[in-house]
């Protein structure tokens, strides 16, 4: 039924991966010593994060079958399944949110000092969830994870959040539960029309009527869009980014943006291609708007947080415009571009929280002259404002590169005006680095703040280092993608040939 | 051509790098770390040097050092046009490194680590663009010298300082975010790869002509760093810098790296063919003329001695890309000779306005009245690089000059040797007054913020500035070793 899947590793590999953060979640409830909290949360992660390398290692790029297949009968009435599998491309977003998880824990070291038992849990929690998302093959299975992850981010946002938090939280709960409900009445046409199956792979060989494709098209691109966000559904975004602590932050930027991305790539695309073409344009323009939109009102900010999240709206602007031009340049570009951002952005709201754990602000007009105070934190700083910025030699040029030249091929003009988000990004960016970093230090609490500390200097170094691996040698992550990327492309364009002949 | 590998190019690039790393850790040494500085300079001029050879008898020097991307290599590649800009960039690294030390001394500057560092790396900037072999290795580096400039141009930290770097930075990061990002894009989507070719990377591309000429003014606004009008206004703001980065930076390796990368595009992106078919070279050529004159009347009304050598390397950056875009042999003979001919006439001036500065602490020419008597050396090697500026012979200027003359009747474009007379005209007239106010005018009467000291030659300064200005009449005299680059070049 299934097409055989390729498993060279001699244990259910995905199962652990999810489960582990799972089991590492209950087992901390048996502690009562914050630090022993945050050494076993460091060793689960840690654990997490070797198992998804072990994962790496063993995966085959060149098939773009699914991979490491677990398949379970569930409820066998509606033939739901537990069934998990990667492919070329979900394999990147299961090492991101592994990677980043980990990252999470060692951010949260000292910035979380209330209910460090809950905070740990809930981000494990969390953790296993999002990898769920990105292993899930049957749509039920998937629909639950997705669902699910919402309390865990509520409630690092409503508890462990700034003084606004609860209207953060429920603006991002209301939000993602809109683009949930539409994302539940896609799945159930799809199901029905489909020959009542949740299996992902089943439903991804049907052949939708166009009808059916047009309105399933639609509440799939509200829920992802959401998700995103792309505009005009991003308002909840700088709200969320703004109160939640800093773990949130980058767990929300690093991952669960991308998640609205891999909808369109693992149900819109392949599933929807009649409706995908028709809509293509549409969605590219709303991008266009997003890269613009989003880097002028990055521009206005005073608040390092909300600046860092107005860019992710410009940046995943870029992600859209590259999968909707329909092309594997786009395609690799804005998936490669949607892991890059997850380290970048992740690393600019690491950085902005460290400041804020020293200095309790973070307006940027309070700062200036952090060079002479921290000068390993500047470094840091400098380091990934560049990389924001897509200075060649970072991860995000390549991917930006790869979108553009998609984007070529889609429309020229497109391209040129995507441009106006990248001369903003170096915009604001650059701007906000003078501000905080050179001059001369004006606001004497600052002078008193301490250096980062090695914990700290080894979190930015892990994840320089991948800016630096995407940006000169990208080939790995690449070739990873590149059999599933061609498949997906095949898919979506198999039945509109089909039907313009 | 015959290609070999060696690890030379990528040795010669890291050499400033790793210096800059121990100038760091020295920071509480100064001799030590000045020091530092001159040694690294020596060594990377001998590893640059040590492949002039092979380049001269034709043969590449090729280093690759990964697949960026299909089509895209993170790779080095010495030809003889990089080997221009390369000899020129490490060669007067040593003089600055030398000119540095005595200027920050005996100003007593502050940041002065920050300074070398940044200076060093600076120079692994521009020869690694000289070497790049491909536009994205090129852009790497062309990027990371904007960024490691940026610095030195703050240097001062005071109102004019951050003012004119914030010029500085914009004007660069935003031409080439706007124009250089789409146009890498674009030349990947139409070719598949950034490789430089020897004949021109695009000439077998099927697009619209429409399309190749933005293509083409994407390049050459993006690489804003040859401050082809109306790209230009940076490089006067950047003038806040100290000296030494005026000199060396500022007329040598940061413009150079702009005018290098127009070179390559047209030479090696689009090819002298397509140029041709395109009528982009005239196109060019009349964009950059308006520069040339426009810049030199400008140079005519500043009284600010750094102003008006700034406005005058604007003008004179467009002379070499007139010569490339002229497209005839001699032309383009003349563009590149440039490179060197203006960069060491135009390091010594600025190194001169640098030395009147510490001796006196004077920046008008209105009030350099009779300093020739005080500062002789200095002023003597003004005025020699000032003929060469003028094209007189036998300084190095007159050399490319004359080239870029004999190019322009080659191509049978006879307005363009009316622009070449009339700019030296314009040259003459604003650089030869001050010579002559140096040495024939009264002298000022002491201004107030003057230092009582007397005003006295600074030995190390006065010793390099005519080192730099004997250099350029050496040109003049024996132009064979850039002559036959330039000449290798366009073969």
């Amino acid at each position: 039924m299934v097409d055989s899947a390729v498993n060279t590793i001699g244990f259910p590999v995905l199962s652990l991966i999810v489960l582990v953060p799972l089991a590492g979640a209950l087992l901390l409830l048996w502690l009562k010593d914050d630090l022993q909290i945050k050494r076993l949360a460091l060793l689960v992660t840690t654990l997490d994060l070797a198992l998804t390398l072990t994962l790496l290692a063993h995966f085959n790029p060149d098939t773009h079958l699914m991979q490491f297949s677990e398949k379970y009968q569930w409820i066998p009435a509606l033939d739901i399944h537990y069934a998990l599998g990667v492919d070329g491309i979900s394999v990147l977003f299961v090492f991101l949110s592994a990677f980043l998880g980990w990252i999470c824990v060692l951010a949260s070291w000292r910035a979380i000092e209330q209910h460090v038992k809950g905070f740990m849990c809930a981000l494990l929690v969390m953790q296993a969830l999002m990898l769920g998302v990105f292993c899930a093959m049957d749509l039920f299975l998937f629909s639950i994870f997705w669902e699910a992850m919402l309390i865990p981010m509520y409630l690092i946002i409503g508890v462990w959040g700034g003084d606004n938090r609860i209207y953060a939280a429920f603006k991002f709960f209301l939000y993602t539960l809109a683009g949930s409900v539409l994302f539940l009445v896609g799945v159930i046409v799809l199901y029905f029309e489909g020959g009542q199956s949740f299996d992902i792979q089943i439903l991804m060989t049907q052949k939708y009527p166009f009808a059916v494709q047009f309105w399933v098209f639609i509440a799939f691109f509200i829920a992802f869009a959401i998700k995103v966000p792309m505009f005009p559904f991003h308002t909840w975004l700088p709200d969320a980014h703004v109160q939640a602590p800093t773990a949130g932050s980058i767990v929300l930027a690093g991952v669960l943006l991308k998640m609205g991305a891999y909808g369109f790539l693992r149900f819109s695309l392949p599933m929807l291609p009649l409706a995908t073409h028709y809509f293509a344009t549409p969605v590219v323009l709303v991008s266009l708007v997003a890269i613009i939109y989003g880097g002028y009102l990055a521009l206005a900010q005073d608040d390092l947080k909300k600046l860092v999240a107005y860019s992710s709206i410009s940046h995943m602007g870029f992600v859209t415009v590259g999968l909707f031009a329909l092309n594997v340049a786009g395609l690799k570009g804005g998936i490669l571009q949607m892991f890059s951002h997850g380290i970048i952005t992740g690393a600019l709201f690491l950085l902005v929280g460290l400041v804020y754990e020293r200095t309790h602000t973070r307006l940027i007009s309070d700062y200036g002259g952090l060079m002479k105070v921290m000068p390993i934190y500047t470094t840091g700083l400098a380091f990934f404002t560049l990389a924001a910025m897509a200075l060649p030699g970072t991860g995000a040029f390549i991917g930006e590169l790869l979108v553009l030249v998609g984007v070529f091929g889609f429309s020229k003009i497109v391209a040129a005006l995507a441009v106006i988000g990248a001369l903003l990004s170096a915009g604001y960016l650059l701007s906000m680095f003078k501000r905080v970093a050179l001059g001369k230090v004006t606001n004497q609490a600052l002078t008193n703040s301490r250096d980062l500390d090695a914990r700290e200097v080894v979190t930015l170094l892990s994840l320089a280092l991948f800016v630096l691996w995407v940006g000169f040698y990208p080939m790995p992550f690449l070739n990873i993608m590149h059999a599933s990327v061609e498949h997906l492309l095949q898919q979506t364009q198999a039945q509109v040939v089909l039907i313009s002949r | 051509m015959a290609a070999s590998e060696s690890i030379t190019p990528v040795l010669a690039i890291l050499v400033s790098f790793g210096a800059a790393l121990v100038i760091l850790a020295l920071h509480q040494r100064p001799n030590l770390r000045d020091a530092t500085s001159v040694i690294a300079a020596v060594i990377k001029f001998m590893l640059v040097i040590s492949m002039a050879p092979m380049v001269l008898r034709g043969e590449l020097i090729e280093y690759n050092l990964f697949t960026v991307l299909p089509g895209i290599d993170f790779a080095f590649r010495v030809d003889p046009l990089g080997m221009v800009f390369a000899t020129t960039s490490s060669l007067l690294w040593i003089v600055a490194a030398l000119y540095s030390i005595g200027y920050m001394r005996s100003l007593n500057e502050h940041a002065q680590t920050r300074f070398y560092a940044c200076f060093a790396v600076s120079l692994s900037a521009a020869v690694g663009g000289s070497f790049a072999a491909n536009l994205f290795t090129l852009i790497i580096f062309y990027e990371v010298l904007s960024l490691i400039t940026y610095p030195l141009v703050y240097h001062h930290e005071d109102e004019a300082a951050w003012e004119g770097s914030k010029k500085y930075i914009v004007y660069l990061m935003g031409a080439s975010k706007t124009f250089l990002l789409i146009a890498v894009a674009l030349t990947y989507f139409l070719t598949g790869s950034l490789d430089f070719a020897h004949d021109g990377l695009l000439k077998e591309v099927s697009s619209s002509p429409l399309i190749l000429t933005l293509l083409y003014f994407c390049y050459l606004f993006g690489f804003a760093k040859a401050a082809i009008m109306p790209f230009h206004a940076w490089l006067p703001a950047a003038m806040v810098a100290p000296t030494p980065v005026s000199g060396l930076l500022h007329a040598v390796a940061v413009v150079k790296m702009g005018v290098f990368c127009v070179l390559r595009v047209i030479f090696h992106v689009f090819g002298v063919q397509l140029m041709g078919d395109l009528g982009l070279g005239i196109a060019t050529a009349y964009l950059v003329s308006f520069t040339i004159i426009t810049a030199s009347l400008y140079a005519l009304t500043r009284d600010d001695l750094k102003a008006r050598l700034a406005y005058s390397t604007v003008s004179q950056l467009s002379y070499i890309v007139l010569g490339a875009a002229l497209l005839s042999p001699g032309a383009m003979v003349g563009g590149i000779m440039h490179i060197a001919g203006h960069a060491f006439s135009k390091i010594t001036l600025f190194f001169c306005a640098g030395s009147i500065f510490c001796a006196c602490r004077r920046r008008k020419i209105s009030e350099l009245g009779g300093i020739g008597h005080r500062l002789p050396w200095t002023m003597t090697a003004f005025f020699i690089a000032s003929l060469s500026m003028i094209g007189i012979p036998p300084v190095g200027g007159f050399i490319s000059k004359w080239y870029l003359i004999v190019g322009a009747i080659e191509a049978q474009q006879l307005a363009f040797v009316l622009v070449l007379l009339i700019s030296s005209l314009l040259n003459a007239a604003y650089f030869l007054p001050i010579s002559y106010t140096a040495f024939f005018d009264k002298e000022a009467p002491p201004s107030g913020a003057a230092p009582t000291a007397p005003i006295r030659e600074i030995p190390l300064m006065a010793a390099t500035v005519m080192t730099t200005a004997l250099l350029s009449l050496l040109l003049g005299l024996y132009p064979d070793y850039f002559l036959s680059l330039a000449q290798e070049v366009i073969k």
